[in-house]
């Protein structure tokens, strides 16, 4: 990194200044502590872990309270992920801290692509932390950081050696976050079985080149306890929200019909040390672990990959904005290309739609055409039967009139023939 | 036996005039049987881990994965499921048990785990035709009986329930083997978590329709006090275990147990978990029951179907010599078949048409 390289660059003479009395500027530390209780804390922990190894109720316990956690099912189609945000206070520091946990993690039959869904949340953090840096008018002060701190992978008692899909897992991961593996359910391993199994999944670790987050051991005020600890990882923890009475206090403990495991107890489990070092002692190292080293190969990456580089084939520094400017006139002009050609396309369909409406209006037309002429054609042959009808009427009155006359006559005729027979008749 | 001998001696010889003798049936089975010996397939599945051999030594007290070597978790990735045969002879006041393990290492251990139990069903399947070939065969009186009796099946504790990967193996074993499951590693559970988990695991069978193996129910005229047992070990299904390779000293007395820094899970205690019913109904009680539906039921249907898809096969290509001697059974050709299922059809329609025929003659009546 460009600017750290600069500050430890032996310059021309710097030389230190003796002070002859107190200035004040021993008070920096305050200042910027002070700065930040006022502004609060933010941190983020991924759990991977199958579904019901313990994660919920170990984030339970190490935060004595109580998030709202639902059980999983074990029949989830693909792993997912699920994150809630929390506000948290403890004496005058606030914490503003995101648990993120895997749904269905190890539950599929075939497991090969279960380790995506994490990476890709992982990067989607780092992504949007790397948009709000390049933006132009940007606001890091307020941004709320969704980076993944640290990640707790729980790893199951099996008593021999870790799982196949954790080992593929972790080495994914193992560049993208400060991995910390935990023993889960410790309560099923007895102390021997444990110390092998201990030494068992750190050779394998190691022999498949897997970096997990070694405790820092640069500050001399921690060192001594984070070397103690580094030797014993991974911890075994027990995690309960239940409390058990024991003396005369009550504890968190879970109680079987043999005996009652005592979460807090050291000499159960590593609980207490997951604590202190996860939160009391290591929780600001995991957050600078997480900017500085992660993050940065994540932008190196992703910009490498944009086109940017830090320097040129003449050797010569070449600046961001230049480079930004020429991808621009890139993508202006592919832009340019584009719009044209989809102008001649439209213009193209636009002359066949045209051709088209025009063929059918024709064709209307001709049709048109057709149907008036069929309908006079009709309309005359109407009138020439009409005209008949009317002759067949007036003729066929006439007959009947002549009918009717003939038949008057010969009633008279008939009547006076009648009247001489009757008359004949009485004579 | 579950009446003494020696009662149903007695009961006999009160009446001596209708004595026959017949009462002295169960006694001499006994001789024979002690003289012939026993033989007891048991296999065990499940993911590597869950303490399936620690039991196994637990169940039968002797150590029978001396110098076993374990994959690292790399060369577990593309880890095939291999058939591992342990065959011992173990002998109990005289009566001799010829003890066979078949481990499935490899099941559920590689990252893509689909069909990983095909080798597992193929070894059962090539036990039963192997036993088919000997019982058809001309020469009968050494039979060897490598069936498969019982296959015990570990639930891991750490889940809410079954997992895909157990519904899928317990549904493609279901008709070879009778399938126990157990809940492993028990010491995991508070016995409340227990009671959750066992509710959780009998629903889900039921939801899923899986077939594990059901312990019979007991006449009517038994005793009380077995009774009793027998309601108690089928409410406790499926068995919570724990197993353990080592002896600790826990009350004064050395047993089988774990040593935790909290205390001593004794592997004996029924109050800790449920390892002396799985050994008395595995051994104790139930073993004749797991062999007699091996041998009626699954054995059976394996058989019935073979002899069909060899008909069938033989009729469509008579060149097949049968390897096994079969009575000219009477099934049909496929032509005769045909024939039938044409007429069927028809009569089918005829019937229809009639039908019709009717309603119309009713409609115009009314």
């Amino acid at each position: 990194m460009a600017s750290s390289d600069v500050a430890r660059m032996p310059e021309k003479a710097v030389r230190p200044l003796g002070l002859a009395g107190h200035v004040g500027f021993d008070s920096l530390p305050d200042q910027l502590v002070n700065k930040s209780i006022c502004q609060g804390f933010c941190f983020n922990i991924l759990c991977i872990g199958e579904t019901g190894i313990g994660k919920s109720t170990l984030m339970d316990t190490l935060f004595n309270t109580n998030f709202e956690n639902f059980e999983s099912s074990h029949f989830e189609p693909q792993v997912k992920l699920r994150a809630q945000t929390y506000d948290l206070q403890e004496s005058n520091v606030r914490l503003r801290l995101t648990v993120v946990n895997t749904v269905g993690f190890g539950d599929q039959m075939n497991k090969q692509e279960s380790y995506q869904p994490v990476v890709d949340y992982i990067d989607k953090q780092f992504e949007s932390y790397l948009q709000e840096e390049l933006k132009i008018k940007r606001s890091l002060h307020n941004y709320h950081d969704s980076r993944v701190h640290a990640c707790l992978y729980f790893i199951s008692p099996s008593g021999h050696s870790l799982k196949s899909l954790d080992l593929v897992t972790m080495k994914k991961l193992d560049s993208k976050v400060n991995i910390i593996p935990v023993i889960a359910k410790a309560d099923t391993i007895s102390k021997s079985e444990l110390h092998k199994f201990k030494i068992k999944i750190m050779s394998e670790l190691v022999s498949n080149g897997v970096q997990i987050y070694q405790f820092p051991l640069d500050d001399e005020t921690v060192a001594k306890v984070n070397t103690t600890m580094n030797g014993l990882l991974p911890f075994a923890v027990v995690g309960s929200t239940e409390e058990v009475s024991v003396g005369n206090k009550m504890v968190k403990a879970r109680q079987y019909p043999w005996g009652v495991v005592q979460v807090e107890n050291e000499s159960h489990c590593d609980f207490v040390k997951l604590r202190e070092m996860l939160i009391c002692v290591n929780m600001e190292d995991l957050r600078e672990q997480t900017h500085t080293r992660h993050y940065e190969l994540y932008r190196r990456c992703k910009l490498e990959e944009m086109g940017f580089q830090d320097t040129n084939p003449e050797c010569k520094p070449v600046s961001l904005q230049q480079t930004y400017e020429a991808k621009r006139q890139e993508f202006l002009v592919e832009l340019q290309k584009r719009e044209d050609e989809m102008r001649q396309m439209f213009v193209q369909r636009v002359k066949e739609k045209e051709s088209e409406l025009k063929d059918a209006e024709r064709e209307l037309q001709s049709r048109f055409e057709q149907l008036k002429r069929l309908h006079a054609d009709e309309k005359a042959t109407l009138e020439d039967k009409r005209r008949n009808l009317d002759d067949d009427l007036s003729s066929f009155g006439k007959r009947r009139a002549a009918a009717q006359l003939l038949q008057a006559q010969s009633l008279t005729a008939n009547g006076k023939k009648d009247k001489d027979r009757k008359n004949s008749g009485f004579m | 036996m579950r009446c003494s001998t020696a009662d149903c001696a007695e009961t006999a010889r009160k009446t001596e005039k209708d004595y026959v003798g017949f009462a002295s049936l169960p006694n001499q089975l006994h001789r024979k049987s002690v003289k012939k010996g026993f033989d007891f397939t048991l296999m065990v599945a499940g993911e590597s881990g869950l303490g399936k051999s620690t039991l196994v030594n637990s169940l039968f007290l002797t150590d029978l994965h001396k110098d076993r070597k374990l994959l690292n978790a790399e060369e577990r990735i593309h880890q095939t499921v291999e058939i591992m045969k342990h065959t011992v002879d173990i002998e109990e006041k005289g009566v001799k048990l010829k003890l066979t393990i078949v481990d499935t290492p490899g099941f559920g251990d590689a990252v893509n785990n689909s069909e990983c139990w095909s080798t597992i069903t193929d070894y059962i399947e090539q036990q039963f035709e192997h036993y088919f070939r000997d019982e058809s065969g001309l020469n009968r009186k050494n039979i060897q009986d490598n069936r498969v009796h019982c296959c015990l099946y570990f639930i891991p504790p750490f889940g809410h329930g079954l997992r895909p990967i157990d519904i899928e193996f317990m549904k493609a074993l279901q008709d070879k083997v009778n399938v126990v499951p157990l809940i492993a590693k028990a010491d995991c559970l508070t016995p409340g978590e227990i009671k959750k988990l066992k509710e959780r695991l009998r629903e889900e069978t039921d939801k899923y329709g899986i077939k594990i193996y059901q312990f019979p129910d007991c006449d009517s005229d038994e005793d009380e006090e077995f009774k009793r047992q027998d309601r108690e070990l089928k409410e406790s299904s499926p068995f919570a275990v724990i197993g353990s390779n080592t002896v600790v000293e826990a009350r004064g007395q050395r047993v089988r147990g774990r040593l935790y820094p909290w205390g001593i899970v004794e592997v004996e205690n029924p109050s800790h978990c449920d390892f002396v019913k799985l050994r008395t109904m595995l051994i104790r009680t139930h073993m004749h029951d797991l062999k007699d539906i091996t041998s009626d039921c699954h054995y059976e249907n394996y058989r019935a179907q073979c002899i069909q898809t060899m008909t069938t096969k033989m009729n469509s290509d008579s060149r097949v010599e049968s390897p096994i001697p079969l009575l000219p059974l009477n099934t049909p050709d496929v032509e005769t078949e045909n024939l039938i299922k044409k007429k069927d059809d028809e009569l089918r329609r005829m019937q229809q048409m009639l039908q019709k025929m009717q309603q119309q003659m009713h409609e115009q009546d009314l």
